[in-house]
């Protein structure tokens, strides 16, 4: 293949997942202020076009005109470049993410997936997010403000700690498939048990799953472990002092992260794009993005369904539970999985 | 010719010495801090263009990641403040400048009179003959050398490591009584 056509192709697949990715970034907003508020028995958002569906069109503008504060005394090199952080590694990390397998197009083989298949897929993205912690502790620290800073020296910390049961998590996945690679993650979960258990690792490692469950909440910092921005205790936490686009650019970043993880969960342990596959050859080419698309809505529905029931944790129940049962109970099952793949 | 391999070495080996260079020029020690991980970043890369995939995510994950994260974190803590110019810091100057320039121009002639030679072309990895799968330094190759040939300094380091925490941990922990033996560590 030329050089000219692999970087178009490259740029054009970017430009549309960039855009999906933005679109359902603004709409899984909509969804849970939508889902929210019937479980607390109201109506949630329904005054801009039907059903409120033309709320996160509405929102966006108004970050847009909204007055750009800067308060004196910030640290005004990092104060800017905080949130950027946050945003752009939110987003890289979708490059790697296979969304289906790929389809010929004048014989020329499109994967779906922004690179090529890395063989190092999986670290990359543990990688990338590993770095967008950077975001919120600079944008704590930066703020010159009390609450800003405990706001981020807490979601360092947590996310520094929960990223161990997140990767020992992880590892049973790998050892069952034997490759870093997302692609190969996704074919080794094909097939079936007694002919109708679809051969996931949801199935087959229901322990890591719950510890990565319990280590992308906290990564994301989601209820119940949205310590860094407990709006009880420290207004609003990393992002008091930020306002108009800067705070969309945090919010963005933080439901980009969770699209994220749950493409990350749906490659790992609910199999990917596998499903059912029938009909025309547009269809059977298409179903497989429908069935990813399909199992990380189920995923980010759960996300909401959790924020709409728990109650958030103290955080020093944060932390033992991520040091003295996460960690145990992810290193446990990484042996209990090697010696049962070593047998 | 100049290909995409060596504009994009060009590229990380810019930001990493601009980055280095940064460190030591910056006062305060935040910026010195996000400066350092701009390094590991650049470094990143740079494995990566020499086909070790594994050792380019690991250096982003543990170095950029994990360990700078703990730097910014003590920074943070203490709320560490502009440092100042000292009678010392004008000697190292004087000298320092000086001497690092005559040691990478050392390096740089050692390397450049042996490049060619079998020790050095060694190293060298040709994209277009190698296949992804056998790359030198993908996780498939890595992980026997680890766990098979170099196991026993392997398990030696983790060891080390082991015990520095053992001695973070009990010089963590306060003592009851001044000069006394360390407290036991509570909840």
């Amino acid at each position: 293949m030329p050089i000219w056509i692999y970087i178009l192709a490259s740029v054009i697949k970017s430009a549309i997942v960039l855009l999906v990715l933005l679109t359902a970034v603004a709409y899984t907003v909509w969804l849970e202020r939508k889902v929210v508020g019937r479980m607390q028995n109201r109506w949630g958002p329904t005054r801009v076009g039907p059903f409120g569906l033309l709320q996160p069109a509405a929102d966006g503008i108004k970050f847009l005109f909204k007055e750009d504060l800067t308060p004196p005394h910030v640290y005004k090199p990092l104060f800017l470049a905080a949130p950027l952080i946050a945003v752009v590694f939110a987003l890289t990390s979708i490059a790697v993410i296979p969304f289906g397998n790929g389809i010929y197009i004048k014989g020329q083989w499109i994967p779906f997936q922004i690179t090529t298949d890395v063989n190092t897929g999986l670290l990359l993205i543990l990688g990338v997010t590993s770095i967008g912690v950077y975001g919120v502790a600079l944008a704590g620290w930066s703020s010159n403000n009390k609450y800003s800073l405990l706001g981020g020296l807490r979601a360092s910390a947590q996310m520094v700690s929960y990223e161990i049961s997140l990767g020992l998590s992880l590892v049973g996945v790998l050892i069952l498939a034997g490759s870093f690679s997302l692609t190969d993650i996704v074919h080794a979960q094909q097939g079936h048990f007694a002919g109708f258990i679809p051969h996931w690792n949801i199935f087959v490692q229901p322990v890591a799953f719950f510890c990565y469950l319990m280590a992308a909440y906290a990564e994301t910092n989601r209820i119940p472990f949205d310590l860094p921005e407990a709006e009880t205790e420290l207004v609003a936490g990393y992002h008091t002092e930020y306002s108009a686009m800067k705070f969309a650019m945090f919010f963005m970043a933080e439901y980009a992260n969770m699209i994220t993880v749950g493409c990350l969960a749906t490659l790992l342990f609910l199999g990917g794009w596998n499903g059912p596959i029938f009909g025309p050859p547009i269809v059977q080419a298409l179903l497989p993005v429908f069935w990813f698309c399909a199992k990380v809505f189920v995923f980010l529905f759960i996300y909401i369904w959790v924020r709409g029931t728990l109650p958030r944790f103290r955080y020093d129940q944060l932390m033992a539970f991520g040091w003295k049962f996460l960690l145990p109970l992810a290193i446990v099952n990484l042996v209990a999985t090697a010696i049962a793949v070593a047998w | 010719m100049i290909s995409l391999h060596l504009i994009l070495f060009l590229f990380f080996g810019a930001i990493t010495v601009a980055g280095a260079v940064n460190l030591l020029v910056q006062r305060h020690p935040i910026n010195s801090a996000l400066s350092l991980i701009a390094v590991m970043a650049a470094l990143a890369g740079e494995y990566l263009l020499l086909g070790a995939e594994f050792v380019a995510a690991v250096q982003v994950i543990v170095y950029a990641g994990a360990i700078m994260v703990l730097f910014v974190f003590t920074i943070m803590l203490l709320n560490a403040g502009e440092e100042e110019r000292t009678q010392g810091s004008r000697v190292a100057v004087l000298f320092g400048i000086p001497g690092m320039l005559l040691g990478s121009l050392l390096v740089a002639w050692v390397v450049l009179k042996h490049s060619g030679t079998e020790a050095v072309n060694a190293g060298v990895w040709d994209s277009a003959s190698i296949s992804a799968r056998s790359v030198p330094g993908s996780p498939e190759t890595i992980g026997p050398l680890l766990f098979h040939e170099f196991l026993l300094p392997f398990e030696i380091t983790s060891i080390l490591i082991l015990v520095a925490i053992m001695g973070a941990v009990v010089l963590a922990s306060r003592p009851t009584v001044p000069g006394g033996p360390p407290q036991k560590v509570k909840d």
